[in-house]
């Protein structure tokens, strides 16, 4: 049984000379999620993208079910892969249920258009992230928590196995935050595997996710987050002192700040 | 429905008898019904009225479909279809061929090629530069653009006041009275492979207009469809532009229409603009041979009508804009 997706010796350059990560190796399994850590530009964003195929590589490879990425038509790796953006820039305003049909893409010929057996796909995923009552809505009105729901439900239209999300949290309030986690952690609880960017430690802790750390010296860590995540590591990858404690009452360690 | 009335009704205005009656005694005749004509009238109706209110229909729908296309790939609802130099090109093509002293057929071939190849300079600026993304592309289509005014204000310096300037003007206000069957018979393949071809991959320029990184995650071959969807709208525009000339107004305010009565789903928005700027046009064309006895240019109507209209299209979406 191969992994969902395997990442072999990943490196990447965007002008061939500058490395921004080199010597990238994981995997990750179907009902997984992996948290993707580092400090401001480091490369999180350029690591998801080249597990999307958006960015090419330098060296190394991605496999998809075994089968190495550079050799899968766009078509068939979008049949594996669904990418949630950090934000959505909409210039029209389409529907919500006409933006989230349009995850049925990869399963269509180039020259078709979705039938009613997409459109109800739509709507099943929109009931499964409990937004229906926005199917009329245009995307362009509703607020960015919704959008980040609607976009994750055009992933499930797309039967995306492995859903990748830049920095899901980014631009929501702290409700929202906790909403979008508790949402992630449902999706790997149904088998959805899913590598997501942040920038807040702690979300690896509230998600009991695996970790992978580009530290402040670009070297790479991966791992259960109990075998990889230490204050010695937090504190000098942001370079800030960071404390690691278990919390009585909440049953969970918490990745938190000392008092400035 | 609209568009068959609308084109009866033009077949019947003219300077020579306004009754569509006689038009309509004329179509039963041609069909074998008995009925009494005017012999005069059969000419006029197929000979002179009937290849001109095609024309309007088809330029109108080309430009107007081109223009909705053009809007959604280059995620701009204020583009109009001579973004990527297209109206330059094939001005400065019309031009040359008044200024050799060209007759009709040369200049509207000089047109066409002059605006198939701005395009394709526009569109060789980001493979040299080797960035492919839209926004190159909206920037080098700025350049050739510049570029070609510049080269058509020189032909027009250099021509002659009375005879190749006034043309080379009246060219660019664009007109349909002295057209032939013949040149319909030209760019009718053009239009229906182009818009079949458009109104097939509809619901995949929705994916296009969500722009590049979102259209490649969802595995949509980014590169062939965008350049199938833009050398066929392109296409539309030369094609049109080189028999009537430049028509402003209708590729930019009836897609935005189209939207404002369908929602913005290309599926529904792309037919609807293709007929909707049939219509538009063919009314425009009527106004421009009967209101004056004198032709007006279609440029000076489609902007008398569409500024207004624009105006009221913004004035209805004032609460989306921001």
């Amino acid at each position: 049984m191969h992994s969902l997706l395997q990442v072999k010796d990943l490196g990447f350059s965007y002008d061939g000379s500058r490395q921004i990560f080199k010597d990238i190796s994981f995997e990750v399994q179907s009902g997984e999620i992996v948290c993707l850590l580092g400090p401001n530009g480091i490369g999180k964003t350029t690591l998801l993208n080249c597990l999307a195929r958006l960015r090419e590589p330098l060296q190394g490879s991605v496999l998809l079910n075994g089968e190495d990425m550079a050799d899968l038509a766009p078509r068939n790796v979008a049949r594996v892969i669904g990418y949630v953006p950090q934000t959505l820039l909409p210039s029209f305003d389409y529907t919500v249920l006409e933006y989230v049909v349009t995850g049925n893409a990869p399963w269509l010929a180039t020259f078709e258009k979705p039938g009613p057996e997409h459109y109800q796909r739509a709507e099943a995923a929109l009931e499964q992230m409990g937004i229906s009552h926005l199917a009329q809505k245009p995307y362009t009105r509703i607020s960015t928590g919704e959008l980040q729901q609607v976009s994750i439900a055009r992933a499930i239209a797309q039967k995306a196995r492995l859903i990748l999300m830049d920095e899901p949290t980014a631009h929501l309030d702290y409700g929202n935050q906790l909403k979008v986690l508790r949402l992630i952690k449902d999706l790997s609880a149904k088998g959805y595997g899913i590598v997501l960017t942040t920038h807040n430690p702690d979300q690896v802790l509230l998600l009991d996710a695996k970790a992978a750390i580009i530290d402040h010296q670009s070297i790479f860590h991966f791992g259960a987050w109990q075998d990889i995540l230490t204050e010695e590591l937090l504190s000098a990858m942001y370079g800030v002192p960071l404390r690691l404690i278990e919390v009585e009452g909440i049953d969970r360690m918490v990745s938190i700040a000392p008092s400035l | 429905m609209l568009l068959l009335m609308g084109i009866f009704l033009s077949l019947s205005l003219g300077r020579y008898s306004n009754d569509p009656s006689k038009v309509l005694n004329v179509i039963l005749s041609r069909l074998g019904i008995n009925v009494p004509v005017d012999p005069v009238m059969i000419s006029i109706v197929f000979n002179i009225r009937l290849p001109r209110v095609l024309a309007s229909v088809i330029i109108g729908a080309m430009l107007s479909l081109s223009g909705a296309v053009y809007q959604s790939v280059f995620r701009n609802p204020l583009v109009s279809p001579d973004l990527l130099g297209v109206s330059s090109g094939a001005a400065v093509g019309a031009s040359a061929a008044i200024l050799m002293g060209a007759g009709l057929a040369t200049r509207q071939v000089f047109a066409f090629a002059g605006g198939i190849l701005a395009v394709f300079v526009t569109s060789l600026v980001p493979r040299l530069l080797r960035n492919r993304s839209n926004m190159m592309l909206v920037l080098s289509g700025i350049i050739v653009g510049g570029f070609l005014s510049s080269v058509l204000a020189i032909m027009k310096f250099i021509a002659e006041e009375q005879t190749q300037l006034a043309s080379i003007v009246y060219w660019q206000l664009g007109s349909l009275a002295s057209i032939l069957g013949r040149e319909l018979w030209a760019i009718l393949p053009v239009f229906l492979v182009c818009s079949t071809l458009l109104l097939l991959l509809s619901w995949r320029i929705n994916i296009l207009s969500f722009g590049d990184l979102e259209a490649r995650t969802l595995g949509v071959n980014l590169r062939q469809v965008r350049t199938i969807v833009i050398i066929c709208a392109s296409l539309l525009t030369a094609s049109a532009v080189s028999i009537s000339g430049t028509i402003g107004w209708v590729g930019l305010v009836i897609p935005h229409l189209s939207r404002l009565l369908t929602g913005s789903d290309n599926t529904r928005s792309i037919p609807v603009s293709l007929l909707l700027g049939a219509i538009f046009m063919l009314l425009i064309d009527t106004l421009a041979r009967t209101v004056s006895t004198v032709e007006i240019p279609l440029s000076i109507l489609t902007g008398f009508v569409g500024a207004p209209l624009y105006a009221l299209l913004l004035y209805k979406q004032r609460t989306r804009l921001e």
